[in-house]
């Protein structure tokens, strides 16, 4: 039957990515780890790697097994789950949105971050209890309930819910810049600025187990809501009438992706432009079938955010650009093929 | 009877769009629901459909009562056709008569010998098997419309809600959409505007006016000068047709 070679067509497609990126992904976290200011061999890398998982005792330099597992593999693999998040997020939300421009932070969740940045580094709020990463943490949140109260928990449709975040978004931002204008020094101001923008060089193991536990259950709850999702395709009355109950699915949906974003911003800055591009990168692969886009999204962000961000180490001898900078250089010309090839046939 | 409607009141903060409709649909039987633009036709259509909660009245469909139903439960026999859905993603017919198995899926269950007979069936009865793999996005309206339908019947419902199903297409896919509908071997109500299509296509109509029930019953019976006017602010005559022996509507120029 036709129908069934269409689908293991379509299971074998995904078969094929996944395969390919993760070995891909697999070779990427590699070289992230190999390169940079102190250059290091691929086998040095294996070698370190393997040591300290106790599968080998290979004699290598000290300090060269020490740079490779304790600042590169953990920045690397904070890098590659970073992606396959904001990915998902905006995989999904663009599904609920029924909106090709929907992101990871069209619910104010970035806007909400740099309030909650500012807040602990220039206001000093918690008095020195509170880090950066709670405090973004907790002013993303903030902004997704800010947002989840002016859409009436999610019921109120798709634009009501953009407006809604559109609405915290210009709220927070100007909480922020009211902030750092009136009692922020400059020097503070820039910091958060850069952070805002993105970068992976304080992220160390502890934020990747971190990052992991969230990424694996809201992945497998994506994974378990894919069918659901995929009901919403002509919108929300025609999910109700496929059985599906709208209003709850649209609340937990929401809740994950803030979840996801909010953690994710909080250790590495609002990096943009991964959350858009991949999911349509994906779809135009994949398809639009959830159970596949969604972990076709996963291993496409991750290896597309580690390349960013060897990019942007190497790019400039001497100096890290921002990833938020990378993602877009990278992404815009690779998203502009996409368009093109994609545009509707006269 | 297929589906009971009792007292049923539905409105937007005070204003009542619905008030106080009771009706019953026999099982099998194609019923039209006719009246004015704001009449309440299409909020009627989705307190029947369980899509929306009456203020008070109960609906009961097959028997129970669907507010006490799951959404999951009642979509398996009930399907419900929206007026131009439309959609941005790029999905093939297929893809969206596969939709229709939803509430027939468990989260990750495979796709069963019974969900491929559904929508091989669905297909056929709208005669769009040969092009279930063709994107969406190129179908002309009437081809959109047969492929909703042909999701709705995936959904292998015992009743089937359609609102609306002819609007922006030309007579041809009208009348072959109404005439698919009443073939079909299932209880439906439909929501039209052509009242000469509905007494053509309908075993019985219900008159809507400000939300309330005006007429009901056999087309002859229902489609009435005094009622038109009334109802639908027109001067017309009536002649049963000699082709079809339903009411024929004409309607008068000035």
């Amino acid at each position: 039957m036709i129908d069934a070679g269409q689908r293991d067509g379509g299971a074998f497609g995904l078969a094929l990515l996944l395969t390919l990126s993760a070995v891909t992904l697999a070779l990427a976290v590699a070289v992230a780890a190999a390169i940079g200011d102190y250059s290091i061999s691929l086998r040095t890398v294996f070698l370190a790697v393997t040591n300290r998982l106790g599968l080998s005792t290979a004699e290598i330099p000290r300090i060269e097994e020490s740079v490779v597992w304790d600042l590169r593999l953990s920045r690397a693999l904070v890098a590659a789950l970073a992606g396959a998040g904001l990915a998902i997020s905006g995989a999904i939300l663009q599904a609920l949105l029924r909106n090709a421009l929907a992101e990871p932070f069209v619910l104010g969740v970035s806007a909400g971050a740099s309030t909650g940045a500012v807040a602990v580094i220039v206001l000093g709020l918690g008095g020195g209890a509170l880090s950066l990463p709670l405090g973004a943490f907790g002013g993303a949140f903030a902004a997704f309930a800010l947002v989840a109260l002016l859409s009436n928990g999610a019921t109120s449709g798709p634009n009501h819910t953009i407006l809604a975040g559109v609405a915290a978004s210009q709220l927070f931002n100007a909480l922020t810049s009211y902030i750092v204008t009136t009692s922020g020094n400059a020097q503070q101001a820039r910091d958060v600025m850069f952070w805002l923008l993105g970068s992976f060089g304080g992220v160390r193991w502890p934020d990747f187990q971190l990052l992991l536990v969230v990424i694996i259950v809201c992945f497998g709850i994506c994974i378990y809501m894919a069918r659901a999702l995929d009901a919403f395709t002509f919108g929300d009355e025609d999910a109700a009438a496929l059985g599906i109950p709208v209003a709850r699915i649209r609340l937990v949906m929401f809740a994950v992706t803030a979840l996801l974003t909010a953690t994710i911003v909080s250790m590495v800055g609002a990096i943009g432009f991964v959350g858009l591009v991949v999911p349509h990168a994906a779809r135009y692969v994949i398809g639009p079938l959830h159970l596949r886009l969604i972990p076709a999204c996963a291993v496409t962000g991750a290896v597309f955010m580690v390349s960013a961000d060897i990019v942007s180490r190497v790019i400039v001898a001497q100096q890290t650009i921002p990833i938020g900078v990378v993602t877009a250089l990278v992404g815009v010309p690779f998203f502009a093929i996409i368009l093109y090839r994609a545009r509707p046939q006269s | 009877m297929s589906i009971v409607a009792e007292n049923l009141v539905w409105g937007v903060r005070r204003r009542a769009i619905v008030s106080d409709v009771s009706l019953a649909v026999a099982p099998g039987e194609t019923l039209g629901l006719i009246g004015p633009n704001g009449s309440g036709k299409s909020s009627l259509l989705r307190l029947l459909a369980g899509l929306r909660r009456p203020d008070s009245g109960q609906v009961s469909v097959l028997g129970q009562d669907v507010s006490k139903v799951s959404r999951r439960a009642l979509s398996r026999q009930v399907a419900f056709v929206q007026q131009n859905a439309a959609t941005d993603t790029n999905v093939s017919v297929l893809d969206v008569v596969r939709l229709g198995r939803t509430p027939h899926r468990s989260a990750l269950s495979g796709w069963t010998a019974e969900d491929q007979a559904a929508v091989t069936t669905a297909l056929d009865r709208v005669d769009m098997s040969a092009r279930k793999a063709q994107a969406w996005q190129t179908l002309s309206g009437g081809e959109r419309q047969r492929v909703h339908i042909a999701r709705a019947l995936a959904q292998t419902p015992r009743v089937l809600f359609l609102d609306e199903p002819t609007n922006h297409l030309d007579i041809h896919h009208q009348i072959e959409i109404l005439r698919l509908v009443r073939d079909l071997d299932l209880t439906s109500v439909v929501a039209l505007h052509d009242l000469n299509l509905a007494a053509m296509f309908c075993d019985r109509i219900v008159v809507l006016n400000g939300g309330r029930v005006i007429a009901s019953g056999a087309p002859a019976d229902v489609i009435t000068v005094p009622l038109l006017r009334e109802v639908f602010r027109i001067e017309a005559g009536i002649s049963t047709s000699p082709f079809h022996s339903r009411p024929h509507i004409h309607f008068m120029t000035g």
